[in-house]
């Protein structure tokens, strides 16, 4: 298993909290690997540090052997990280489709998307909107997440859960190598969360490293290979879902007993 | 030349001080509203008219005055902030309220003009026009009593924010609009109440400004907020002893540019906020900004 | 957004129509009302619809409010001066100067948008109003902008009657470009991507949009037309000084303008122009003292942005197309195309811009 992404000692603090204290995560070339951890353990500043939305005070990210810490977000964007918000972001004033036309084609992945991507960047430098094959793949993937038939409205008058698809969705059209989710299921009715699932699944089928913060542990555990548990802005455990569900250290983390499960479905 | 230069940093840092004044209520202002309140420049004419109105049909010593103006601005800026900052919302907010600032200084700059016309008004008193001699420098009273007038606000300023309850509520508002909210802050009557105060300063600054500028009217709005702003982005959006420092730093900088050459002076104001910001996009002692917006 | 079944107003045809007979009247404007006094309003109200939309262009779609374009403005009326002078050019051949405006202001917009552009929004706003009083006091300083006295245009002989026409078209033509590239850029992936800068930038950077770049293209673009039209407006009123050339209300009116008429659309800062300058042409010629127009400048403003936050056209679409659907709602229940709402089609998606959004209804693509 070569390792895709690396993240070393890293350490962030916010006026006196530390939120990440020497922190060391490891992410497998194609794997979906879990991220859960009480409130507060540092999850989304880990996320915010690997894709440039904070800069660390300390240690290194390092993504297929090379170092990219403190990178900006669009230069993440090039390295083919793409990633999600908890709260969710997307371009309200924009339509739906709109918002999938905003990424900049990068160089694909695969080969057939390659192709595809080239063409579709072209249009001169003010790059008119009438490329049919950029559209033709936003509406696909519009497709593949379920809210193609939205594809014309302003993306603020979205649902929540729709607005999950949609952030996907336009991760996707850039064909990352690695895609962070933060919190895909939260506030998400039970049947999308499903779909979700599944979407992940296929796209990891095709070769698309997945890390995953989340609280829902049915999701967790039905979906990731592995999982790694944060508590207080540093790892402290790690492995595959069966052996991590009954570690002592991660049942501590989320002060003692049982897990928090919102497994209740 | 020696002497030409010490005398140009004494008197920069004693117009510093006032400009102190006006840039605290400006910055103020920010860090709890989150806006640029770009009327504050013609409030400042606004308080250094009422002193001459004051003044010269009451006969009310300039000082004394402030007994009266202070209390009377912090009441309009209250009404200004109820009337047409409040009900601003939305994303924009911040551009907004902008423009909308700008609208009510146009406004009272108009308004002003009818009322005063365009003649340059001058506040005097004794200590306007006579100085102390001390060690070879002649420094007029009003830069003294000006200066110390400056002290003694921004020390009751800190007091105000340090030791009192309502000044925590202002400064938790200042760090987290929602948290405070959720706390049981009434934000709405802080931002108002906070404006007020950032106004009410104002009024205190701008006497201190009529019987310094050497004429003011009610064009002289323009020039006064563009050294307020830059003062306040050099010292740090929201930052107190930001704003101070930078008063003090511009306002010597400029005098001592002013020896050299007068037209120009004022070019180097602009020129130190370009260049700062270059530099370092969050001036001297601002909050570390996660990226431009 | 819209309807059920289509736009509550007339679909692209009747648009496209609504626009030739526009610019029809607007070329014979000058035809019928020949009276000198009248075209002035025409040329005076199209200079500024033609700079509100170049304002538009970068403010409207950026969300960066720019107070500072009046650097633009007045340099523009200052390269047209200065180089006329040193060029010794008259009569129709200074017109030929107009390019070099334009070029001038985006070689300045470079650099100011440099410095201007990496910090955020407020900021932004005053870095504008400095780097605006920076221009100002470099044109009373500086000896080849003539100081105080500022410059004058060499006399054009023209016949007093028909003075006005071809500064009038030419502003016109330049209206039309400045409206036509907005249009251009609000349908390419460069535009797209300045409107997204706009909702969240932090965002579209992590998607790979390069928002300095993006900015600062969109900045230089608005800064050339506004140049061209400054340029304009000095040969027309055939001097500059500079309180006039930079005048710290032009980005007020202009801002004023484009709001009034919805910001971010493209018909908004034209009409909003059309509209509020020659009211405030007239008050200045009516009151002699400044401070009357200052004074409502200021308080419509203040509406504007306080009661009609969207402006007023696209407030009064809304309305219409509010009104078409409680008619329509008394027909049998046409297929949910989508959840009905009014977020965000006020900025020119919805059904009052002169375009609309590439895909209908229905999520086909077009």
């Amino acid at each position: 298993m070569t390792v895709l992404l690396r993240a070393d000692g890293l350490a962030k603090a916010f006026g006196g909290v530390r939120a990440l204290d020497a922190c060391t995560i490891e992410v497998d070339q194609g794997s979906v690997t879990g991220l859960i951890g009480p409130n507060g353990s540092g999850k989304t500043t880990l996320f915010n540090v690997m894709t440039g939305y904070e800069r660390v005070d300390a240690g290194e990210v390092v993504l297929a052997g090379r170092k990219i810490t403190n990178a900006a977000p669009d230069r993440v964007f090039d390295l083919g990280i793409g990633r999600t918000f908890q709260l969710t972001r997307i371009f309200a004033r924009l339509t739906v489709l709109e918002n999938m036309l905003v990424p900049t084609p990068r160089g694909g992945r695969r080969a057939r998307g390659a192709d595809e991507t080239r063409k579709a960047g072209r249009g001169g430098p003010l790059g008119l909107k009438g490329a049919q094959a950029d559209r033709r793949r936003a509406m696909d993937l519009l497709d593949f997440v379920g809210i193609a038939r939205h594809a014309a409205v302003p993306a603020g008058t979205l649902s929540y859960g729709q607005r999950k698809l949609l952030e996907l969705a336009y991760v996707l059209i850039a064909e990352p190598d690695l895609i962070l989710l933060d919190e895909p299921a939260g506030g998400v009715n039970p049947s999308l969360v499903n779909h979700i699932a599944a979407r992940i699944r296929e796209l990891n089928a095709d070769g698309t490293t997945f890390l995953i913060v989340e609280h829902n542990m049915e999701f967790v555990m039905g979906l990731c290979e592995r999982v790694t548990v944060m508590d207080s802005g540093s790892v402290v455990a790690s492995g595959p879902p069966g052996i991590i569900r009954t570690d002592p250290r991660v049942l501590d983390a989320y002060l003692g007993g049982a897990l928090e499960d919102e497994d209740d479905a | 030349m020696g002497r030409q230069i010490a005398e140009a940093i004494v008197d920069g840092i004693l117009v510093g001080g006032v400009y102190a004044l006006m840039a605290v209520g400006l910055t103020l202002i920010f860090g709890v509203l989150d806006i640029i309140n770009i009327a504050q420049g013609i409030l400042v004419v606004l308080g250094a008219y009422l002193s001459y109105v004051l003044a010269v049909h009451l006969h009310i010593d300039l000082f004394l005055g402030l007994l009266i103006t202070v209390p009377a601005m912090f009441l309009i800026g209250v009404a200004v902030q109820l009337a047409f900052i409040r009900p601003l919302r939305g994303q924009e907010r911040t551009s907004m309220t902008l423009l909308v600032s700008y609208a009510v200084a146009l406004i009272i700059e108009g308004i002003l003009y009818k009322i005063f016309g365009p003649d340059y008004k001058q506040l005097s008193s004794w200590y306007v026009t006579r100085s102390v001699h001390v060690l070879g420098f002649y420094l007029p009273y009003i830069y003294l009593f000006g200066f110390a007038l400056a002290v003694l606000l921004i020390v009751a300023l800190y007091a105000l924010l340090y030791r009192t309850p309502f000044g925590r509520s202002v400064r938790a508002t200042m760090q987290d609009e929602v948290a405070a909210r959720l706390i049981g802050i009434n934000v709405s009557r802080v931002a108002a109440i906070t404006y007020g105060i950032g106004v009410a300063v104002t009024a205190a600054g701008g006497m201190v400004f009529g019987a310094t500028s050497g004429g003011f009217n009610p064009n002289s709005g323009y020039d006064l907020i563009s050294r307020l702003l830059a003062i306040i982005i050099l010292g740090g959006l929201g930052s107190i002893a930001g704003a101070l420092v930078a008063s003090v730093f511009m306002l010597t900088l400029e005098s001592l540019v002013d020896v050299w050459s007068p037209n120009w002076a004022i070019v180097v104001f602009y020129a130190a906020l370009v260049i700062v910001l270059v530099v370092r996009p969050t001036g001297f002692l601002g909050r570390r900004e996660v990226r431009a917006q | 957004m819209r309807p059920p079944g289509g736009s509550g107003l007339p679909g692209a045809g009747w648009r496209l129509g609504g626009v030739a007979v526009l610019l029809a009247v607007a070329a014979v404007f000058p035809l019928v009302f020949t009276n000198p006094v009248i075209t002035n309003y025409g040329v005076f109200a199209l200079i500024f619809a033609g700079a509100a939309s170049a304002w538009n262009l970068f403010s409207g779609y950026s969300g960066y409010i720019s107070l500072g374009h009046a650097v633009f403005f007045g340099s523009g009326a200052y390269t047209v001066g200065i180089a006329a002078k040193a060029w010794h050019l008259t009569g129709l051949a200074v017109f030929g100067l107009l390019p070099l405006a334009a070029a001038v202001a985006a070689a300045i917009a470079v650099p100011f948008g440099l410095v201007a552009l990496r910090v955020r929004r407020h900021t932004f706003i005053v870095v504008t109003i400095a780097v605006f009083f920076i221009f100002q006091l470099m044109a009373y300083n500086l000896s080849f902008t003539g100081g105080t006295t500022g410059l004058s245009a060499p006399f054009l002989n023209w016949q007093a009657a028909s003075y006005n026409d071809p500064f009038y078209y030419i502003a016109l033509v330049i209206v039309v470009a400045a409206v036509a590239l907005s249009w251009l850029v609000r349908r390419s992936r460069f535009g797209l991507q300045l409107r997204a800068i706009r909702d969240d930038e932090d965002r579209a950077r992590g998607l790979g949009v390069r928002a300095m770049r993006v900015k600062l293209g969109a900045f230089a673009i608005s800064a050339a037309f506004t140049g061209l039209l400054g340029g304009v407006w000095f040969y027309y009123l055939t001097q500059v000084q500079p309180p006039s050339g930079f005048d710290p209300l032009f980005d007020l009116s202009i801002a004023l303008m484009t709001f009034f008429g919805g910001i971010g659309s493209l018909s908004g800062p034209v009409l909003g122009a059309l509209i509020i300058e020659p009211g405030q042409l007239y008050l200045t010629t009516r009151f002699t003292n400044g401070y009357v127009s200052e004074i409502l400048l200021g308080a419509i403003f203040l509406l504007v942005i306080l009661l009609l936050p969207r402006g007023v056209i696209p407030t009064a679409t809304e309305r219409i197309t509010a009104w078409r659907a409680a008619r329509a709602r008394q027909a049998p229940a046409p297929p949910d195309a989508g959840p009905e709402g009014q977020a965000g089609a006020g900025e020119g998606t919805g059904p009052g811009a002169v375009d609309g959004p590439a895909v209908r209804t229905g999520g086909t693509p077009r």
